[in-house]
């Protein structure tokens, strides 16, 4: 088989494949994990915004703890845990809402008053009315993260090609020099390329700014997120920012989120870096004085429901779809590849794939 | 006799002349490392024009201040690494 | 909120070009700003002058003193606002600058490569350890090796000598063979053979050695030694500070962020100094290494086009033509030899931010790659240490800036917008 792509989907999928003994290629036209991979925040979060978001992102939180001990020290992996901040009175409601969802499925959460949460992050403002803790949340830094993937499958089954894929035939992948990678099954795991290479997969790019401090250990020790965030997050707005600020295992600080459609440049937008900043300092009064090292932007690939593309594409026997992981593919990369390889496999999946599946998401299928 | 200006460095009352930069002043007091680097190593100032990040020290409790670009105020209290 | 202020000329960069640029603006249109991060005006060679102690450097401060300049000192410009808007960070605050016209004089900085035990405390560049010795370092008896290359060595180790230090050696990489075509050029410049003249006086008896570098710092907890190599000999000196510089860099960030065309590291500019980018001049260093000539002419120049008077400007350009072939003579002298290439180990720190070693590096195939996978050049210089050491080393393209071009206070990144920046719900 040959995989489009080794960003953190790309070269999951091919860990996957090539442990359970496939031969596997990965073409990728930049470098190991230089998408948006690269770009984005890292945390490996369980989330509950619909049964099938949730179902993937804890079975994929449960694969990266399973992962975690052999993972290199380059991969950052640290188990922090996520804290949902609650402002008032309605957001302490959601908190509550989402300590019963969670407890509903076995995953451990625990309500913070207000005591509690000033004692586990002493630097957030006053006045703050508690939080839900979800101690198995993680964060990893991604580029590792896919060349720790991508070696592992190399030490098995798997060549890396440096190289574009200009298109996918029946009988493989053609690249740009005009040679042919053949292959009887071809993943397209290119991120938001994967559009360019097949056509008719309904996915917009959504664009994310993050600003990243100097080093200022224990300053923050839980990925911190407000509870506004699932309403901004999730409208379909053109942009939206919340709340969302994450310890580095440098002692770093790294600042989002931002959320934007219709924009395509890649350059940093200082208003939307404002805004951002601005409502992490309305949280977080001392991280304004601190220092800012740099900002970047990087694009999600957002479907219209907010779920990612896993399975065969409709009309084509050999061609399957792993992409449109929005803001949430580093969680997920390792379930997707593991609800992939049962696919290709004819195996039973450890949770429903139907929710995934490609024909919801292509113009084609509709026509 | 020179205009000097008292400050702290790590505790220890110092004075310099005034109009010194702070890196120059750390140096002065007979330390040639302002911080420890990411790995644990001594490093003292390396451009001396404020684009190396080397001198880069705690000044009234705040972090990452580069010192070679700031002069030194009275009662200025100067942390670095050792 | 920010403050905004305008002007008709805003000047970025105090050092010689800026200054001259903004005295030849100041004498044809009112508004016109020199803002700079230094405490003081001066950039890096006319700094520490509240007295000013060249003749030259003291007509400049009084032309510009007779001028309605306003100067905004320890301030650094970061980003962009938005169009013909700057925006500058202070020890205080940050305030908004407006412009019809921009100068970008952001001069230049010293080239560093990195050799074993070039970490160690005492170790710094040519220019650094000068700029220290100007800013309250006392250098009394101090023992200096100065090693490098370029003409800033001769004059660090000239004002380092006057400070009352002991100059040990004087370690020049290029070959003498290189430096003779270089001075046959100096004698067709009158003053700068003159400056050469002065210099080779104040340092007399000091050793000079050409096709000589240092392979190793030594020491403990600081420098005590440097072990120089010269041909097949190596040998060891006992010293204070070894004062090593490369040359230098210019300083093209701030050109690349507002979107100016830069090309082999030099901001591309037309006959009148303008930039790729309407309304955006450039002089100085950045527009390639020159020295303090080139650096007045151009920023003259500046100047003249950006007050609309271009005819003044032009005839400034004959001047400049032949300091422009001498910059390209001086390029040719300090060339780095490839041998330096081999000074790091596999285990010597290239980015000493992130302490990243060039064995790191070498698994990579470009900047971008390396810089995310190991770390290089992410730390607060943002690879302004070893980007250009690594271009050497590696031969790799240094990756493009994003604000803000100098890590800022959060807050001053709030404050950028214009419009209240949102509330807590
Ligand atoms: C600001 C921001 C913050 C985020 N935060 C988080 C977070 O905290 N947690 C989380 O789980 N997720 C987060 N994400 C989402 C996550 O980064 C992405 O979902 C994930 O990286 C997608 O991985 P990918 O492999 O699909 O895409 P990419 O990483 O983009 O990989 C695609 C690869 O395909 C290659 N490619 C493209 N076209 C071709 C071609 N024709 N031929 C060959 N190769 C090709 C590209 O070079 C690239 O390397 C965030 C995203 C952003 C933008
Ligand atoms: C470290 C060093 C030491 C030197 N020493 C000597 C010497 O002893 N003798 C000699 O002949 N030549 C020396 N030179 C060379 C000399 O500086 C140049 O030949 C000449 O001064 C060039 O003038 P300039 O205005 O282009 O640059 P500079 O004099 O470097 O001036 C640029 C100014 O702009 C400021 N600046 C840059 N970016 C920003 C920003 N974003 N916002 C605000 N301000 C900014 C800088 O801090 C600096 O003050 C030295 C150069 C360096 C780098
Ligand atoms: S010595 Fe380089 S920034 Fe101060």
């Amino acid at each position: 088989m040959v995989i489009i792509g080794a960003g953190i989907i790309g070269a999951a999928c091919a860990r996957e494949c090539a442990l359970a003994g496939l031969r596997v290629a990965v073409v990728e036209a930049d470098f190991v994990g230089g998408g948006a991979t690269a770009a984005g925040m890292g945390h490996i979060v369980v989330m509950d915004d619909s049964e099938p978001q949730f179902a993937l992102t804890r079975y994929s939180q449960q694969l990266w703890r399973e992962l975690a001990s052999e993972l290199p020290a380059d991969v950052e992996y640290m188990a922090c845990g996520t804290i949902w901040v609650a402002a008032d009175e309605q957001e302490m409601q959601e908190v509550r809402r989402k300590h019963d969802f969670y407890g509903a499925r076995r995953v451990p959460t625990e309500i913070l008053d207000p005591r509690a949460l000033y004692e586990a992050e002493p630097h957030l403002r006053p006045g703050l009315v508690g939080a839900l803790l979800v101690p198995e949340d993680l964060v990893i830094y991604a580029p590792c993260a896919a060349r720790f993937l991508l070696r592992q499958a190399q030490a098995r089954n798997c060549d890396l090609h440096m190289g574009t894929v200009k298109g996918i035939r029946e009988d493989g992948v053609v690249l740009q020099d005009g040679s042919v990678l053949q292959a009887g099954t071809v993943v397209n795991a290119a991120g938001t390329w994967a559009k360019e290479l097949t056509p008719g997969l309904e996915m917009r790019p959504r664009k994310g700014h993050l600003v990243i401090t100097d080093r200022y250990p224990g300053f923050v020790r839980h990925q911190l997120v407000e509870l506004g965030y699932l309403k901004s997050a999730h409208t379909l707005t053109a942009e939206s920012f919340a709340f969302n600020v994450q310890p580095r295992i440098t002692g770093q600080l790294l600042i989002g989120s931002s959320r934007q459609f219709g924009v395509e440049e890649t350059s940093v937008d200082n208003h939307i870096i404002a805004g951002m900043l601005a409502r992490a300092c309305q949280y977080l009064p001392e991280l304004s004085r601190m220092s800012a090292i740099r900002c970047w932007t990087g694009f999600r690939a957002a479907t219209p429901d907010k779920l990612p593309v896993i399975g065969k594409c409709p009309g084509h026997e050999h061609l399957y779809l792993a992409t449109g992981h929005e803001g949430l593919g580093i969680t997920t990369s390792l379930g997707t590849a593991r609800l992939l390889l049962d696919q290709l496999l004819n195996r039973a999946p450890a949770i429903p794939l139907e929710p995934y599946l490609p024909g919801r998401v292509m113009e084609t299928a509709h026509a | 006799m020179p205009d000097l200006v008292q400050m702290t460095i790590n505790g220890v009352v110092v004075r310099v002349p005034r109009g010194s930069t702070v890196a120059a002043a750390v140096l002065l007091a007979g330390s040639s490392n302002l911080r420890r680097s990411v790995s644990g190593e001594l490093r003292g100032p390396l451009c001396g024009m404020g684009i190396c990040f080397e001198c880069r020290v705690a000044i009234d409790g705040r972090q990452h201040v580069r010192s070679c670009q700031l002069l030194c105020r009275e009662g200025m209290e100067v942390t670095i690494g050792v | 909120m920010s403050e905004r202020s305008e002007f008709d000329v805003l000047v970025v960069g105090g050092g010689p070009a800026g200054i001259a640029a903004a005295c030849c603006a100041a004498e044809a249109t009112p508004r016109v700003a020199i803002v700079d991060d230094n405490p003081a005006l001066g950039g890096q060679i006319w700094r520490d002058e509240p007295a000013p102690s060249t003749s030259q450097s003291a007509i400049w401060y009084q032309r510009l003193a007779r001028l309605p300049v306003q100067i905004i000192a320890g301030t650094r410009a970061f980003a962009q606002a938005g169009p013909h808007i700057l925006v500058a960070e202070s020890e205080d605050g940050v305030c908004e600058l407006a412009f019809r016209k921009l100068i970008l004089a952001t001069g230049a900085r010293e080239r560093f490569l990195p050799f074993p035990g070039w970490t160690l405390p005492n170790v710094m560049g040519a220019g650094g350890l000068q700029a220290l010795a100007r800013s309250g370092l006392t250098m009394r008896g101090k023992k200096i090796v100065v090693a490098g290359t370029g003409p800033l060595l001769l004059a660090a180790a000239a004002h380092l000598r006057q400070s009352g230090a002991e100059i040990c050696l004087i370690a020049e990489q290029a070959s003498r063979r290189h430096l003779i075509v270089f001075s046959v050029r100096l004698v067709c410049h009158s003053s700068k053979l003159q400056d050469a003249l002065a210099l080779r006086r104040e340092l007399a008896g000091v050793p000079y050695l050409t096709s000589c570098w240092p392979a190793a710092a030594q020491g403990k907890e600081k420098l005590e030694s440097v072990m120089l190599r010269r041909g097949a000999k190596t040998w060891s000196v006992d010293c204070d500070y070894l004062a090593c510089g490369f040359h230098l860099v210019p300083n093209t960030e701030l050109a690349a962020l507002l979107g100016c065309g830069v090309e082999q590291g030099r901001v591309r500019v037309d006959d009148l100094q303008q930039t790729t980018v309407p309304d955006v001049h450039c002089a100085g260093e950045p527009t390639g290494i020159g020295g303090l000539e080139l650096s007045l002419v151009e920023g003259q120049i500046a100047g003249h086009a950006a007050a609309g008077a271009p005819d003044a400007a032009r005839g400034l350009f004959a001047k400049r033509k032949g300091l422009r072939r001498f910059a390209a003579g001086m390029d040719r002298a300090f060339a780095l030899r490839p041998q330096l290439r081999s000074l790091p180990q596999a285990d010597t720190l290239v980015c000493r931010c992130e302490d990243v070693p060039l064995g790191r590096l070498r698994e990579h195939s470009s900047w971008r790659a390396a810089k995310l996978l190991t770390r290089c050049g992410m730390g607060p210089c943002q690879g302004r240490v070893c980007a250009p050491a690594v271009e050497f080393l590696l031969g790799w393209n240094v990756e493009s800036v994003r604000p803000p071009v100098f890590p800022v206070r959060v807050e001053s990144l709030t404050t950028t917008v214009t419009g209240a920046p949102p509330t807590l719900s």
